[in-house]
């Protein structure tokens, strides 16, 4: 050693001498970025060997567990699958509870858009028997329930109170045999019975031969059974068999299609149109009507919107406002003159595909209040519902037409 | 001296005399050349290309042929001149040591009483400090310094000028062997 010093001494020192003032030059200068450039180099050495480091440790670590030190893996796998097996159950108790939530809503939605008075209830049991089609519900005499109400859903009606309990109302079924209601073609106003069989079909009786049903078409309550109103989905036909004297028609019921816990009792029944439009199962958003403040353009005639009743209300009562004449008032008073109507260029009223008869002479031009319905019951009410049409649309598509329906038969 | 003025080569480093001079003479010669670098451009602008310093040290490493005495001054010249410029510390240090050590290393191989080599050698480290005073500024300091090929090489020529006249003058203080 001492001679391979004294052999290479003078560039021994000649390397301490530079080492030594490349340290002075490394603590004296920085960088651009105000570092002193020995920290940059001190980093910049140790970094790499750090980082070999700690892969060579973690990678040692890593090994003996991975491969060397298994003992617990069986454990290990044992409580993750236990871990596993309970998210799963608590994943299928939130669906069931998101679920639960979107009926809840949507009963709400239906109990708010329906003339009829309702009570929502929860199905709580089964009848007792493996072929039982009732169920228990959780809402009683005590809260107004009482025998022969009707059972619905918005999807369609789901049977009937056949007994009253102080906390609980027996409910039988849309499919049990002893259930029957009256139904109503949507297309050729058929009218027939409908029977539970036992099964998810349920049958319609006493539909003459001479009446067209077809398979597809949907029938609704037609409210001849004093149970049901009129104008609930009932359900779809199935299949058609001519007969004599009356044909044989099944049908599947829609009322029980997504299963059954939360319902609607009908505690005072409030008779509906039968829908004109199809019946979609699920209700059809519509987006509100954009701002009219401040967008002239695209501002819309309020003769022009809603449907034609709409149209041709708006156009009464622009009449009867042009000639300071006030609905509502003395019913024995001076009429309109319905004859000056406003006259579009092609010849028809204004605001109207047809032009509407007038009201009669000395009738009072009722346009019709929220609720109100005609004071006879033997006649049909003016249909004057208050709803806008995205509202009535939405109710037709949940299979609840607006008020003012045809009358009890 | 008794060794011929037509060799340049030396057959062995034994052929070569080593000089010697008095300490005051190694301290104080090299303090007078950082003087007049820093002092004397102040009143004489053209005089700023001379480089006094390097020179200073090359002319002691040469003629003493003592590597380490000839690393260690060219570091404490190189410090000197780092403390009183705007360079951090180091950068004429390391620069200054290795001329002292090459030349010094040089020295024991050439006849370096010739006039020419003397010429030659002043011509080569001065083209040496400047590159490698470039390449530590660029590297260690990350500063775009301009390296002048052309008036980097008159520069050399005329401090190989002024550093023959200078050793013929340093001659005169060795010591008398």
């Amino acid at each position: 050693m001492e001679g391979f010093l004294n052999r290479y001494r003078s560039i021994t020192v000649l390397l301490l001498v530079i080492f030594a003032q490349l340290i002075l030059v490394a603590v004296g200068a920085k960088t651009k970025q105000d570092v002193r450039l020995i920290r940059v180099w001190s980093i910049t050495a140790v970094s790499p060997v750090a980082r070999f480091l700690e892969g060579a440790r973690g990678g040692g670590i890593g090994f003996l567990r991975r491969y060397v030190m298994l003992h617990d893996a069986e454990n290990e796998n044992r409580r993750l699958r236990d871990e596993n097996g309970k998210l799963k159950l608590d994943n299928i108790f939130l669906k069931n509870e998101l679920s639960r939530a979107d009926r809840a809503k949507a009963l709400e939605l239906f109990q708010t858009k329906t003339a009829s008075k309702a009570v929502a209830a929860t199905i709580i049991m089964m009848g007792a028997g493996s072929n039982s089609k009732e169920v228990f519900v959780d809402r009683g005499t005590t809260a107004g329930i009482m025998r022969g109400m009707a059972v619905v859903t918005p999807d369609g009606i789901v049977g009937i109170v056949r007994a009253a309990y102080p906390t609980a109302s027996e409910v039988l079924l849309i499919t049990d045999p002893d259930f029957a209601a009256g139904v109503i073609s949507q297309k050729t106003q058929a009218r027939g019975t409908l029977k539970g069989e036992g099964t998810t079909i349920c049958r319609v009786d006493y539909v003459p031969t001479e009446d067209k049903v077809e398979v597809g078409d949907w029938l609704f309550t037609s409210g001849d059974d004093r149970v049901f109103p009129s104008g609930f989905p009932v359900g779809i036909v199935k299949s058609v068999r001519a007969s004599q004297p009356f044909q044989e028609i099944t049908v599947e019921p829609v009322g029980l299609k997504r299963g059954l816990e939360d319902v609607l009792i009908l505690t005072e029944a409030v008779h509906q149109d039968i829908p004109t439009t199809p019946t979609g199962n699920q209700p059809i958003y519509i987006a509100p009507p954009p701002p009219l403040s401040g967008a002239p353009l695209t501002e819309v005639p309020s003769g022009s919107a809603g449907t034609e009743a709409d149209k041709l209300r708006s156009i009464y009562k622009s009449v009867g406002e042009s000639q300071s004449f006030t609905y509502g008032g003395d019913p024995g008073g001076r009429t309109p003159d319905f004859t000056k109507m406003p006259v579009g260029t092609n010849g028809q009223v204004t605001g109207a595909t047809k032009p509407a008869p007038p009201p009669a002479p000395g009738a009072s031009p009722t346009l019709g209040t929220p609720g109100q319905a005609s004071p006879n019951p033997a006649t049909p009410p003016v249909s004057t519902n208050p709803q806008p049409p995205t509202v009535r649309r939405s109710n037709q598509s949940a299979g609840a037409p607006g008020p003012g329906g045809p009358p009890h038969q | 001296m008794s060794y011929s003025n037509s060799r340049i080569l030396l057959s062995s480093q034994r052929e070569g005399q080593v000089s010697r001079f008095r300490a005051w003479v190694i301290a104080v010669v090299p303090l007078l050349a950082i003087l007049f670098q820093v002092y004397v451009p102040l009143f004489f602008q053209f005089l700023s290309f001379l480089e006094l310093p390097l020179l200073v040290v090359m002319y002691f490493a040469i003629m003493r042929r003592n590597q380490i005495g000839a690393l260690l001054l060219g570091a404490v010249v190189g410090l000197a001149q780092d403390s009183l410029s705007k360079n951090p510390l180091g950068i004429f240090g390391i620069v200054n040591t290795l001329v002292g050590y090459f030349a010094a290393s040089v020295g024991m191989r050439l006849d370096v009483d010739q006039g020419v080599i003397r010429l030659l050698l002043s011509f080569f480290f001065y083209l040496f400090h400047q590159l490698m005073k470039w390449v530590l500024v660029r590297a260690l300091l990350g500063e775009q310094l301009a390296f002048e090929v052309q008036k980097t090489l008159i520069l050399a020529l005329l401090n190989a000028v002024v550093g023959v006249s200078l050793f013929h003058f340093l001659d005169k203080l060795r010591e008398r062997s």
